[in-house]
């Protein structure tokens, strides 16, 4: 059962840190979010390996948005 | 004067610079990206130019697009604001280069401040104190021995700098080090400029700032200082006027030195000179916003001159009206800053839609808004929905109508900073002036305990 990784807020997808395949630590970050003028980083809630980012750099995402999935 | 003046920019401060159009007789022109289509500064402006989409890069941030719209509405002024492209010294030259005038300071005054290095050094020669520090740094090593002449704690920060971008403390050699490899980074992408120097970090600091105004004639006089010791990741959250750790012989000290640094670069508008102020009572020159700030309606509550009536008129080439000596400050004036965010999920920005509005009124209570009942407030911008500015006679009784405006407040559909707000103006160390750059970490700190 795959973890889902959620956006907190609305915002822009600023940077991808991390990529399908990298094994994650507990709150390492996977990407970093932008959200009127803030960043704001999104960090893995547990530890495993990263499936898949679902986002890419640039995309408008809703909060609630699933942006990536943690094995 | 202008016939018609085209405002560079959104939210409140686009409204604020259309109400100061009015008091002149000015038309104002408005823009707005396709997010602000409904927006109320656009509903109020006499015309408004529609500029491009919602990302400020594509809209308010893009310069061809907002001087074609001050062209094609026949605008003789263009008002910047503040953010956006009001520091941008190609901004102020293509303007000027298209037979407008810049409401503003020339692009030399915008460069000659924008680069804090060289302003620093500027300052120094003309003896405005700056916080002890060293020159650019060429290497690891040469900031090592650079800190060790000034004394830790040190701060880094980028020359090209501004907003907080590339700066960090240090406490010892090993912090240093780390620090430095992130900060030259952050500052090679924000600025193009990777250039660093260290200042000593100045402990139990205020943040003062000193309001100025010039005309071209070189006439200065300053409109005394304001207390924006209250911030949060290098954003103000409160500010005050005056200062309640300034008396007269300081206020006229950091006067005189704010006016110093003016005339030092041949500045002609209104722009405002930070400080920081030691616990020893001893003051630094940080930066000079070349620029209305937000804060200005304190320094206006308390001196009763419009500001952005005053830097129009100066813009047009008129003198300053007043005499330093026919400047009194009374009274006492709290800016609380609304921002969309959530205080309970460690401060996330919260856009969202406004569902229900009601801003307080009454004597001593102004409101400075960017939206309405109704308004989007997209993720595009700055959180800073609205701004309370409350005067009374004294400072006890600003704290207490700002406290009453609060419970007067509501904002539903998004989250807002209120109630921090009233944890800030009931928090008796506030009560008794005690505020140094610490003091809002501390108490967001102590509430999450």
């Amino acid at each position: 059962m795959a973890t889902e990784v959620e956006a907190q807020i609305t915002g822009n997808i600023w940077k991808i840190e991390r990529a399908a395949g990298d094994t994650l630590a507990e709150g390492e970050v996977i990407l970093i979010m932008e959200s009127m003028k803030m960043e704001i980083p999104v960090e893995a809630p547990c530890g495993g390996t990263l499936r898949e980012v679902r986002v890419a750099e640039g995309d408008a995402v809703e909060e609630g948005a699933i942006l990536a999935l943690i094995d | 004067m202008f016939k018609r003046v085209l405002v560079a920019n959104r939210g409140e401060i686009a409204r604020r610079v259309i109400r100061g159009c009015r008091e002149l007789g000015i038309e104002a022109v408005a823009v707005f990206s396709e997010a602000d289509a409904e927006a109320l500064h656009v509903r109020e402006a006499d015309h408004a130019v529609a500029i491009g989409p919602a990302a400020p890069r594509d809209s308010y941030l893009k310069l061809d697009a907002v001087l074609e719209a001050a062209r094609a509405s026949d605008a003789d002024a263009v008002h910047p604001g503040y953010g956006f492209l009001s520091e941008n010294a190609d901004f102020a030259r293509a303007v000027a280069a298209a037979g407008l005038t810049f409401v503003g300071p020339a692009p030399e005054a915008i460069e000659a401040m924008g680069h804090k290095a060289r302003a620093r050094e500027r300052m120094e020669q003309v003896g405005v104190p700056v916080v002890p520090g060293s020159g650019l740094l060429a290497s690891e090593g040469e900031a090592v021995r650079a800190a060790v002449a000034i004394g830790y704690p040190v701060m880094i920060k980028a020359a090209a700098g501004g907003g907080g971008i590339g700066m960090a403390p240090a406490a010892d050699e090993n912090a240093l080090r780390r620090a430095l490899k992130s900060a030259r980074a952050r500052a090679e992408s924000a600025f193009g400029d990777g250039s660093l120097y260290l200042e000593r970090l100045v402990s139990g600091a205020r943040h003062i700032e000193v309001q100025i105004a010039a005309d071209r004639a070189g006439h200065t006089v300053h409109l005394f200082e304001r207390e924006c010791s209250l911030q949060r990741r290098h954003q103000k959250v409160l500010e005050e006027a005056p200062s309640p750790a300034v008396g007269p012989a300081l206020r006229e000290a950091l006067g005189d030195a704010a006016l110093r640094a003016a005339r030092a670069i041949n500045y002609a508008t209104v722009g405002t000179v930070e400080f920081l102020l030691g616990a020893d009572g001893a003051f630094y020159f940080m930066e000079m916003n070349t620029r209305l700030q937000v804060e200005h309606p304190v320094t206006e509550a308390t001196t009763g001159i419009d500001l952005v009536v005053l830097q129009l008129r100066l813009a047009a080439g008129e003198p300053l009206p007043v005499e330093q000596a026919a400047i009194s400050p009374r009274g006492h004036a709290l800016e609380l800053r609304v921002y969309a965010e959530n205080p309970d999920k460690n401060f996330l920005p919260s856009p969202g839609t406004i569902e229900r509005l009601r801003w307080p009124e009454g004597e001593g209570v102004r409101v400075d808004a960017g939206v309405e009942e109704g308004t989007v407030v997209t993720p595009f911008y700055d959180p800073l929905l609205a701004k309370l500015i409350v005067s009374g006679d004294r400072r006890e009784r600003s704290i207490e109508r700002a406290l009453a405006a609060l419970e007067c407040t509501e904002i539903e559909g998004v989250h807002t900073n209120l109630s921090l707000h009233a944890e800030i103006l009931r928090d008796a160390a506030f009560r008794r002036g005690e505020t140094t750059t610490h003091f809002l970490g501390q108490l967001v700190a102590a509430r999450r305990r």
